[in-house]
C-alpha cells in the first residue's frame, strides 16, 4: 500500500460534487482511500487524522483542490488519472448546462437586478461574510450553511430585523417561499397555512401531511436549529410569525421547535397573544401549559400540528385523520411478532430525519422509559462512544457523529444501509424503525436504496430462523420528485410496512415491542 | 419607500444561488428563477486579506459614495485632441536632461533590455551622445535624469520613452480642465519604443519632430476646438476595435476626421501624402490617442478620498504598478509577469520580456482587455475563441462598479464596457484585470515578436489594500 497526491492550484469544486466523485474513485480498484477535498484548514485536520495529509497536500491552499489516494502502488497513477476524467467531465457538464455564471454575489444582482432571495451554502467560515453582504443589499437571506458562531448568527439576525429581511438559519435546511422549494423541501400545494420552524425536517413533515389534507401553504420559513435557545431569544421565529400575521394570504399560523429556553418560550408566547390569527404551537416534547392564557392551540407531535391546521381551514369532519384505529394497530403488530424467533426482543431505530427522530425517541421513552439514542432524552441514555447499540435504541444518522465528511443520509443513503445491515447482525434485534425523507435537497430514490438494506437485513435474520420486522413512513407528497406512492411501493416490496406518517410508525413499533415482553 | 418583510409574499421569487448548484437546478425545475453563483472563497481564503476585507467593509458606505463619484468623473470625463506641441514644452516639470519611461519608477541599472535601448536611442536622438557607447557611459554616471511619464501627465507604450524634443499630442479633458500627453506612434518593427536604436529608427524620429508633429498640431489648432476621441473610440468599438491591441477602425476614423484639416495647412501635397502614408500605414496609430483620452480621463478620476478605484496600472518589463483613487499618487509595485500568448515565427518564449507598458492604461478606463467581447478578430490573436473574449469582458463586470456610459459592445446587447476598477473586489473575487498586450523582444531594439494575454501580480492589489486599510481604518 501507498499514497500518492496531487495539487491542483486554484480549482474550486463544492463538496458535495467532491464528496461523490471521492465515492466514485473509491470504488476503483485497489483503492483503500481515496479525498478529494479543498485544502483549505479544516480540510487538512480530517486528512491528517485520516493519515492522509502527505507533505504536498500540506502545502495546498485554501482555494487548491487536493487528491489524496491511498491504495496499491501499482493502480496510483491510473487512479489519479481516472480522478482527474471525472473532474473533467463534472466541469464540461456544467459548462454546457450554463454559458456563464457570475462569480460574486454583486455579479449575481447585475445580473439578475430583480434578485429578492440569496441561498448561501458556502463552507461555514465564510458563510456569515456572504450573509452580511446579501443582507446590506437588501436581499433576503436563507443560510444553509452550518459551523457559523452564535456571535455571527445574532449579529445578521439582528442586522436583519434592522432591515426587515428574512435571515433564515444559519444550518436552515427547509423553506417554501412563494411555493419554491429552497434547499431541503417538498413540492406542496400553495394555500392558507404559514409555518415558522426551527428544525427541518419538522417542516418537511408538517408541510407534507398538510398538503397531504388537500390543503396548502403559504409560507414555509425556518429560522434554523439554534434561534430558540437562549442565546439568539427567538429573534428570527418573531419577526417570521409578525410578518406572516401581516400577510393577508396566511389564514393560521404554525410554530414548529423544540421546546425552546424558557425565557424565550415566554417571549415567543407574548407575541403570539398579540396576533389575530390563529397560532398552533408544536414545541415536540415540549410542555403544553406554555399555551395557557393565549389563544394558541398545542399539538403534541409534527402529525398533530398538521392535522390541527388542516381542520381549522376544512372544518373538523373534513379532515382524513391519518391514524390507525388500536385494532389496526395490534393487527399489524400481531401479524409481525407472530413470525419471530423468541430471542428477538429489540428496537433499532434508523432515522435519516433529525426531528422525525426526536418525535420517535420522545414518544418511545414516554411509552417505554428507557430508550438509547445518540440525541437521547436524558444523559444516562446516551450510547457510548463507540456509537453501539444498546437495548431499544433510536438513531438519528444525520448528526454530526455520523456525517463528519460525509454527505447527510438523506443525500447519499448508504451511511444507514451499512448500519441497518451491521444491526441485523444481532441476535435480540426485532424490529426496525425508519423514516423515508422526499422532496428536493434528498436522494432521487431513497426508498429504492433503503430496500437494498431492508432485503439484505431481513435475509440474515431469516437465515438464522427468525424475522425482521420493518416499519416504515414516508414523509412526502406525490407532487416531490420521488412520489409518495412510489416510494411506499418500493418499501412496501421489500417486506417493510408503511404507515401514513412516523407518528403512526411509532404506535405500531410500540405495540410489538409491548407484545414482546 | 422602504420594502417591509411581508412585501416578499407578493413578489416574484428570484433567487442567487451561492453554493451547491442543485438547489438552483431544483428551483428551475419547479419553473422559479435561480442564477447559480460560481463561489470561490473570498481572497482565495487568505485570512490576512479576509481580515482586512472585513475591516474595510466597515466603511462601505463612504467607499460607495466615493467610488460613485471617480466613477461618475470617468464617465464625463470629454478627453478632446487640441494640440501637438513639443514634449518639453508641453509636459510640466520637464527640464534639463531627462527622460521620461513606463511606469512604475525603476533605476537605469535595473531596467528591461528594451527600456535600456530606448534610452541610448534617445541619448542618440537628442544629441547628448554620439553613439550606444557613449550614450551608456553618460547613463551609467547618471547624468541623464529618470522619471516616469505618468509623473508628468503623460503615458507611452512598451518602454514609453519621451525625451524633450518629441512631438506630444496634447489631450484636453474639457469637462475637468486637466491635461494628458503621449509621443506619436512610430510603427511596428524597429522603433524607439521596443528598444530599437539604429539610424532608420533616429531618422523617423527626426522626421516626426520635424514634419509629422508640426503638420498634425497645424491641423488641429484648424479644427473647431479638437478632435473628440471619446467620439472615435465608442465608434471604434462597434468596428471591432477595443483600441489598446487593435486600433485598425479607430485609425481609419481618426484619419477621415483629420486629412481634410491637414489640407488646409500649408504643407505640400507631398508632405501630406507622406503623413497620410505613415498613418495608414499603421495599425496602431491611434494607441498613442487612445492612451492619451484614457490617462486625461483616469487623471480626473484621482485622488478622491476613500475611492477604492484604480487609476492606473502600468509596467516596466520589472516591475508592473497600480494607483487607486483614493491613495493619490503613490505605487503599489508587484514583479512584471510572462505574457502568455502568441509567437510570430521564429521566437518563442525564451525571447520575451517581461510585461511592459503604460498602456494598461487603456483598461482602468474600460477600454482595452476589458472591451474584449468588441474585437473577436484579435481574441484568434491572442489563442482564444469569440466565446473567450464574450466571458473576458464579462468577468470584468465582477470587479468593476459600473458600465460605461459611452462605450457599449454589440455582441453584449450593447452593454456599456465594465467601468471603474474596484481594488477590494480584485481582492474579494480573485478576479484579475484582464490584459491583452503585445510581447517585446527581451534585447533591445528587435521590436515585438507577439502578443497575449497577461496577468498583473496579486501582490500589488495586496499591498494597495494593506495600504488602504492602514489609511482609512483603525
Amino acid at each position: 500500500m501507498a499514497k500518492k497526491a496531487l495539487v491542483k492550484e486554484g480549482t474550486y469544486f463544492d463538496s458535495v460534487t467532491l464528496m461523490s466523485i471521492s465515492k466514485d474513485v473509491k470504488a476503483l480498484d485497489g483503492v483503500r482511500e481515496a479525498t478529494i477535498i479543498m485544502g483549505t484548514d479544516s480540510n487538512k485536520e480530517i486528512l491528517k487524522s485520516a493519515d492522509l495529509l502527505v507533505p504536498e497536500a500540506e502545502a495546498a491552499k485554501a482555494n487548491d483542490l487536493i487528491i489524496v489516494i491511498d491504495g496499491e502502488e501499482e493502480i496510483l497513477d491510473k487512479a489519479i488519472e481516472d480522478t482527474n476524467k471525472m473532474l473533467a467531465e463534472k466541469k464540461s457538464t456544467s459548462d454546457q448546462e450554463q454559458e456563464y455564471n457570475p462569480g460574486s454575489l454583486d455579479g449575481a444582482i447585475n445580473a439578475q437586478p430583480d434578485s429578492n432571495l440569496v441561498i448561501i451554502s458556502v463552507p461555514g467560515e465564510y458563510a456569515a461574510r456572504e450573509a452580511r453582504k446579501a443582507l446590506n443589499r437588501g436581499l433576503h437571506v436563507m443560510l444553509f450553511s452550518d459551523n457559523v458562531s452564535v456571535e455571527d448568527e445574532i449579529a445578521l439576525k439582528e442586522l436583519a430585523v434592522e432591515k426587515d429581511l428574512l435571515l433564515m438559519g444559519p444550518d436552515c435546511g427547509t423553506a417554501i417561499v412563494n411555493g419554491a422549494p429552497l434547499a431541503f423541501a417538498n413540492v406542496v400545494s400553495r394555500g392558507p397555512v404559514g409555518i415558522v420552524a426551527a428544525s427541518g425536517t419538522g417542516a418537511q413533515a408538517v408541510s407534507s401531511l398538510v398538503d397531504r389534507q388537500g390543503v396548502g401553504l403559504t409560507q414555509v420559513i425556518g429560522t434554523g436549529g439554534r434561534d430558540l435557545k437562549s442565546k439568539v431569544k427567538g429573534i428570527e421565529m418573531i419577526k417570521d410569525m409578525k410578518a406572516l400575521a401581516k400577510d393577508e394570504n396566511t389564514e393560521i399560523i404554525v410554530l414548529v421547535s423544540k421546546p425552546p429556553a424558557e425565557e424565550v418560550s415566554k417571549k415567543i408566547m407574548e407575541e403570539v397573544k398579540k396576533i389575530d390569527k390563529p397560532v398552533i404551537v408544536n414545541f415536540l416534547g415540549g410542555d403544553p401549559s406554555v399555551v395557557e392564557g393565549t389563544d394558541a392551540i398545542w399539538a403534541d407531535t409534527l402529525e398533530d400540528a398538521a392535522l390541527k391546521a388542516a381542520a381549522f381551514i376544512k372544518g373538523e369532519g373534513e379532515v382524513n385523520s391519518a391514524g390507525l384505529t388500536e385494532e389496526e394497530v395490534a393487527e399489524i403488530a400481531k401479524e409481525e411478532t407472530s413470525k419471530m424467533s423468541k430471542d428477538q426482543k429489540y428496537l433499532r431505530g434508523l432515522y435519516t430525519g433529525g426531528t422525525l427522530c426526536s418525535e420517535a425517541v420522545i414518544l418511545l421513552t414516554e411509552e417505554f422509559g428507557e430508550m438509547y439514542s445518540n440525541a437521547p432524552l436524558k444523559d444516562e441514555l446516551a450510547l457510548k462512544e463507540d456509537l453501539k447499540s444498546i437495548k431499544n435504541t433510536v438513531i438519528d444518522l444525520g448528526e454530526d457523529e455520523f456525517t463528519k465528511g460525509k454527505p447527510h443520509p438523506m443525500i447519499e443513503p448508504s451511511l444507514r444501509n451499512e448500519r441497518m445491515v451491521q444491526e441485523a447482525e444481532d441476535k435480540k434485534i426485532a424490529v426496525v424503525l425508519l423514516d423515508v425523507v422526499l422532496g428536493y435537497g434528498s436522494h432521487m430514490d431513497p426508498a429504492g436504496e433503503v430496500a437494498k438494506a431492508i432485503k439484505e437485513a431481513k435475509e440474515t435474520v431469516k437465515t438464522r430462523g427468525g424475522y425482521l420486522s420493518v416499519i416504515a413512513s414516508v414523509c412526502g407528497t406525490e407532487k416531490d420528485p420521488q412520489n409518495l406512492q412510489a416510494q411506499e411501493e418500493k418499501l412496501r416490496q421489500v417486506g417493510a410496512k408503511v404507515l401514513p406518517t412516523n407518528v403512526q410508525a411509532v404506535r405500531v413499533v410500540s405495540k410489538i415491542l409491548s407484545d414482546l415482553n | 419607500m422602504t420594502k417591509k418583510l411581508e412585501d416578499l409574499f407578493k413578489e416574484e421569487l428570484n433567487v442567487i444561488n451561492i453554493g451547491l448548484e442543485s438547489f438552483a437546478e431544483n428551483l428551475k425545475n419547479e419553473g422559479f428563477n435561480a442564477i447559480q453563483v460560481d463561489y470561490k472563497p473570498p481572497a482565495g481564503g487568505d485570512k490576512e486579506m479576509i481580515k482586512l476585507l472585513d475591516k474595510i467593509d466597515r466603511i462601505s458606505d463612504k467607499i460607495e459614495k466615493a467610488n460613485k463619484e471617480a466613477v461618475k468623473r470617468i464617465q464625463k470625463s470629454e478627453p478632446v485632441l487640441v494640440d501637438v506641441q513639443t514634449a518639453k514644452d508641453a509636459l510640466p516639470n520637464f527640464e534639463g536632461k531627462m527622460i521620461l519611461h513606463a511606469a512604475p519608477p525603476e533605476k537605469w541599472e535595473d531596467m528591461s533590455g528594451p527600456m535600456q535601448g530606448a534610452a541610448i536611442g534617445a541619448c542618440i536622438y537628442e544629441g547628448w551622445a554620439e553613439d550606444e557607447e557613449s550614450a551608456r557611459k553618460m547613463l551609467d554616471v547618471g547624468e541623464v535624469t529618470f522619471d516616469p511619464a505618468h509623473h508628468h501627465n503623460a503615458v507611452g507604450p512598451m518602454t514609453g520613452i519621451v525625451s524633450p524634443s518629441m512631438p506630444v499630442w496634447v489631450v484636453e479633458n474639457k469637462t475637468y480642465g486637466n491635461k494628458a500627453f503621449t509621443t506619436l506612434n512610430e510603427g511596428l518593427g524597429k522603433v524607439l519604443r521596443f528598444g530599437a536604436n539604429g539610424p532608420e529608427v533616429i531618422e523617423r524620429l527626426k522626421w516626426m519632430e520635424k514634419v509629422l508633429g508640426p503638420a498634425l498640431g497645424a491641423a488641429l489648432r484648424k479644427t473647431d476646438g479638437g478632435i473628440n476621441l471619446k467620439n472615435i473610440t465608442s465608434q471604434a468599438l462597434h468596428m471591432g476595435d477595443e483600441v489598446h491591441n487593435r486600433n485598425k477602425a479607430a485609425t481609419s476614423l481618426f484619419i477621415r476626421e483629420i486629412t481634410p484639416y491637414l489640407l488646409e495647412t500649408d504643407y505640400s501635397n507631398k508632405d501630406i501624402k507622406e503623413i497620410i502614408k505613415f498613418m495608414g500605414g499603421n495599425e496602431h496609430f491611434y494607441l498613442n490617442l487612445s492612451m492619451p483620452a484614457s490617462k486625461a480621463t483616469m487623471d480626473a478620476a484621482s485622488g478622491v478620498e476613500y475611492s477604492t478605484v484604480l487609476t492606473a496600472m502600468a509596467r516596466n518589463g520589472v516591475h508592473f504598478g497600480i494607483r487607486i483613487s483614493g491613495l493619490g499618487d503613490k505605487w503599489f509595485v508587484g514583479d512584471a509577469q510572462k505574457v502568455d500568448g502568441l509567437y510570430f515565427p521564429g521566437y518563442t518564449e525564451e525571447d520575451a520580456c517581461l510585461d511592459l507598458g503604460d498602456s494598461t492604461i487603456s483598461e482602468t478606463a474600460a477600454v482595452g482587455g476589458f472591451a474584449m467581447a468588441a474585437a473577436p478578430a484579435i481574441v484568434g490573436f491572442v489563442g482564444g475563441t469569440v466565446a473567450d473574449s464574450i466571458r473576458f469582458t464579462k468577468d470584468m463586470y465582477e470587479i468593476t462598479i459600473a458600465e460605461n456610459e459611452n462605450f457599449t459592445i454589440p455582441p453584449l446587447n450593447f452593454r456599456g464596457t465594465p467601468t471603474g476598477i474596484d481594488l477590494t473586489k480584485i481582492i474579494e473575487t480573485q478576479i484579475l484585470p484582464a490584459i491583452n498586450t503585445g510581447i517585446a523582444h527581451k534585447e533591445p531594439g528587435i521590436g515585438q515578436i507577439g502578443a497575449g494575454l497577461v496577468d498583473p501580480p496579486e501582490e500589488c492589489f495586496k499591498k494597495a489594500i494593506r495600504a488602504f486599510a492602514q489609511k482609512y481604518t483603525k
